[in-house]
């Protein structure tokens, strides 16, 4: 039997994601909980299975301990397999030389013999910050027909937005001739996902080239693509059309999380032809009370429902006490909202108790902004957390 | 407690429910939202503490074997033991087993091939959480030949189960088989614990005797001489023997108090399906009910029970009804105590309607 993988996907998971503040204090982004019952992760995982690629390399840096734990053996992915399957790759010492991860592209770097053992004819390169469903086939198919020696997965945004992102300068035919990170005049507004195509044999030369420059800062977009466009390597842009979201920052997760309300979502996560999978919660049907009102929202297992419940979505067991209203806000697992308290425009993480009469975040509206209380707090009876507010320690009130 | 083996029955008392058993076991009755009957019995032994289980089937059971896979959702994909499927054995003579007794007599071999001291038998009709391992501490302090459970309850249809008189240190000094009696009696829940080498042996004994019946044959006959005893089961117990129990049973996890001690201390495992997080559309209004994942609701929901990936249209009622997974209600659809089997469709503006008595029962993939 051939001993081999046409193409092995590396997923950069060690960010820290500073900017999602109390919600990255103890895990990394990617683990970070989102719509109800999934991680980030698990949308960049089931759109490998999904794409036919069934080995991954996940690496880790920043507070490794709950994604590990949560990737374990890959089995809620079905990845958990023989020859392939999904692996853990953490900086690691060695011989001659040890040390973290300096950069995205030594991150790679550092883990060639693990992406040689299976032989590969195409590297995959993702990054566990983005929410979206995307076949990676269609784009390895386009790598293949165009020859390319790189392809970077990119999507429009509007112009205005174009100065945030890494932007592709692209002739008719899709090549790229130039890779710009944030921009301050955009020529463009294609903007990178974070997603590229190499030709193993491409990257693995242009990763040892990279290496050996001491003035590299390791990272593919300021780093490997523009040495590879100078080069005069072929590098086309792929572009995707659907829904992207990169979720690094309170307000993006917020909103992504709302993108999956209504009848007719911006994003579908019980689309039955593209699973999103996960490790799933051991926990009974949510119970909705006998009070309860619950509209626009989404409601994981094992959630207890006596108040009110509205525009919001609550991940599993959490528990809304009677007279509680929750509106405009996204509850992590284990949550409770006592008696009366009121939790509004707010991402709660999870485990937070919120005692009875509490009052978290503002109304939503013009200048109001978004609330965030970090994971095993508890906030005092009759408290007041203002809009805007990060909190992470206990709080009682005045 | 790695010296008991499990042996459950998947398929006894299938007759009981023709409706819900025509096309699969009574293991794989679906219950609560989201589980299958054998969920409970699987999980009480996995959260003992039992990594081997012999599920013993008769015919059917294809949707069993599905909900099951390997066994990984249970914990029981294991190298040693895990869950083992023993279907039904006969050789040119014999026709496959139709007592109890007789199927013991086919998995002598799976018997004889384990290590454990000692053997937990389990129908699948019994919803409850209950501690496997406190059953054996009991049978070990007893010394007893059999430990049989029981729990006592008033106001049940006694026809359908052994009654147990047991004296005040435990041991059985009377077992009725299906009698009829009035007021508060031990009902026998179907969960039993022997010693491996005992269970064997009366198997034997049993083929060379030619006995068909392990309740008569066995325990009946034997009351005064074998050390049978009787474990009481304090905690919340339902059976499902009939419709009307299985639709009753199902209505009290809407108590929470039923639902805590069920779900609350340890978890009940069932298969994974993947299943978006239930989604509530604007004008949806839900109350008193258990929702389970996948569920798309617009419409209003009271005192029910939906399962996987139910759909309750625009407009439409849904009351003191069990909805099963897959059901896709369509607009101005009125249900008042009817129970859907899975892949039910009703087009808009039906109006069916039962009674807590009788509801009213849609079978599988049925389009009304």
């Amino acid at each position: 039997m051939l001993r081999k993988k046409e193409c092995v996907a590396m997923l950069l998971a060690g960010g820290q994601g500073s900017r999602l503040y109390a919600l990255t204090n103890h895990i990394a982004k990617p683990a970070v909980a989102f719509g109800a019952k999934y991680r980030i992760i698990d949308f960049p995982l089931s759109n490998c299975i999904n794409s036919g690629i069934d080995t991954v390399g996940v690496l880790t840096q920043y507070e490794p301990l709950e994604l590990n734990e949560y990737i374990g053996n890959g089995q809620p992915w079905d990845l958990d397999r023989a020859f392939g399957g999904v692996h853990i790759l953490s900086p690691y010492q060695a011989k001659r030389k040890s040390s973290w991860f300096e950069g995205t592209a030594n991150a790679i770097y550092q883990n060639l013999h693990f992406m040689k053992k299976y032989d590969p004819d195409y590297i995959l390169i993702l990054s566990g910050d983005h929410i979206y469903k995307m076949n990676y086939a269609e784009m390895l198919r386009a790598h293949k027909e165009t020859g390319a020696d790189c392809t970077v997965a990119a999507i429009q945004v509007p112009l205005r937005d174009a100065p945030r992102f890494g932007i592709l300068n692209t002739r008719a035919d899709g090549t790229i001739y130039e890779f710009e990170e944030k921009p301050k005049a955009p020529k463009s507004d294609l903007a990178s996902m974070g997603i590229y195509i190499f030709t193993a044999n491409k990257l693995f030369t242009y990763l040892e080239k990279d290496d050996a420059d001491p003035n590299s800062s390791k990272d593919f977009g300021k780093d490997i693509l523009p040495a590879m466009l100078a080069a005069g390597e072929k590098l086309y842009c792929y572009r995707f059309k659907g829904y992207w979201k990169d979720v690094g920052t309170i307000p993006s997760l917020w909103e992504s999380n709302m993108d999956l309300l209504g009848e007719d979502p911006a994003f579908d996560v019980g689309d039955a032809d593209w699973k999103i999978h996960s490790r799933n919660p051991l926990a009974p049907p949510e119970y909705i009370g006998t009070g309860a009102v619950v509209e626009n929202s989404m409601v994981a297992l094992g959630c207890e429902i006596e108040g009110t419940v509205r525009n919001s979505l609550l991940a599993s067991s959490v528990v809304v006490e009677e007279g509680a209203v929750v509106e405009d806000s996204v509850i992590m697992a284990g949550t409770v909202i006592g008696r009366g308290a009121r939790v509004s425009y707010s991402i709660v993480d999870e485990n937070v108790v919120i005692e009875e009469n509490a009052t978290v975040g503002s109304a939503k509206g013009a200048g109001s902004a978004i609330a965030v209380l970090g994971r095993n707090i508890r906030i005092g009876a009759g408290a007041r957390i203002e809009g805007g507010k990060i909190i992470d320690k206990d709080y009682k009130g005045e | 407690m790695a010296n008991t083996v499990g042996v459950i029955f998947s398929h006894i008392g299938d007759e009981n429910l023709p409706e819900l058993s025509r096309h699969r076991t009574m293991a794989s009755v679906p219950f609560g939202g989201r589980y299958r009957l054998i969920d409970f019995a699987l999980s009480n032994m996995v959260n003992s503490g039992i990594t081997t289980v012999g599920l013993v089937t008769k015919n059917n059971y294809q949707s069993l074997i599905d909900h099951l896979g390997s066994g990984k959702d249970w914990d029981l994909a294991r190298k040693d033991g895990g869950i083992i499927l023993l279907p039904p054995y006969s050789d040119e003579t014999d026709a496959p087993y139709t007592t109890r007794l007789e199927a013991l007599m086919g998995i002598t071999g799976f018997l004889n091939h384990r290590s454990e001291d000692h053997v937990v038998i389990s129908d699948c009709d019994g919803i409850a959480r209950m501690d496997i391992a406190d059953i054996v501490r009991f049978h070990e302090e007893k010394g007893a030949d059999i430990t049989m459970v029981y729990h006592e309850e008033a106001h049940v249809d006694s026809s359908y189960y052994i009654i147990l008189s047991p004296d005040e240190t435990g041991r059985v000094r009377e077992l009725k088989i299906n009698p009829r009696v009035k007021g508060t009696c031990n009902l026998y829940v179907n969960v039993m614990v022997m010693s491996r080498e005992f269970l064997i042996n009366t198997i034997q004994d049993a083929v060379t005797r030619g006995f068909s019946s392990f309740g008569r044959d066995i325990l009946a006959k034997n009351v005064d001489t074998l050390k049978l005893y009787a474990y009481k089961f304090e905690g919340y117990h339902a059976s499902v023997n009939t419709i009307q129990d299985y639709y009753s049973h199902s209505m009290r996890l809407l108590d929470k108090s039923v639902r805590d001690e069920l779900f609350g201390a340890r978890d009940i495992y069932t298969k994974i399906r993947d299943s978006a997080p239930s989604k509530y559309l604007t004008g949806a209004s839900v109350v008193n009910s258990l929702i389970s994942d996948g569920c798309i609701i617009e419409g209003r929901v009271e005192n029910s029970i939906l399962f996987r990936g139910v759909r309750v249209g625009k407009g439409s009622v849904v009351k003191d009804s069990i909805i099963m997974q897959d059901t896709v209600i369509g607009t101005n659809v009125h249900l008042g105590c009817v129970i859907t089997d899975k892949n039910v469709v009703i087009r808009d503006n039906r109006r069916l309607a039962g009674c807590e008595a009788l509801p009213y029962f849609v079978s599988k993939g049925r389009m009304l």
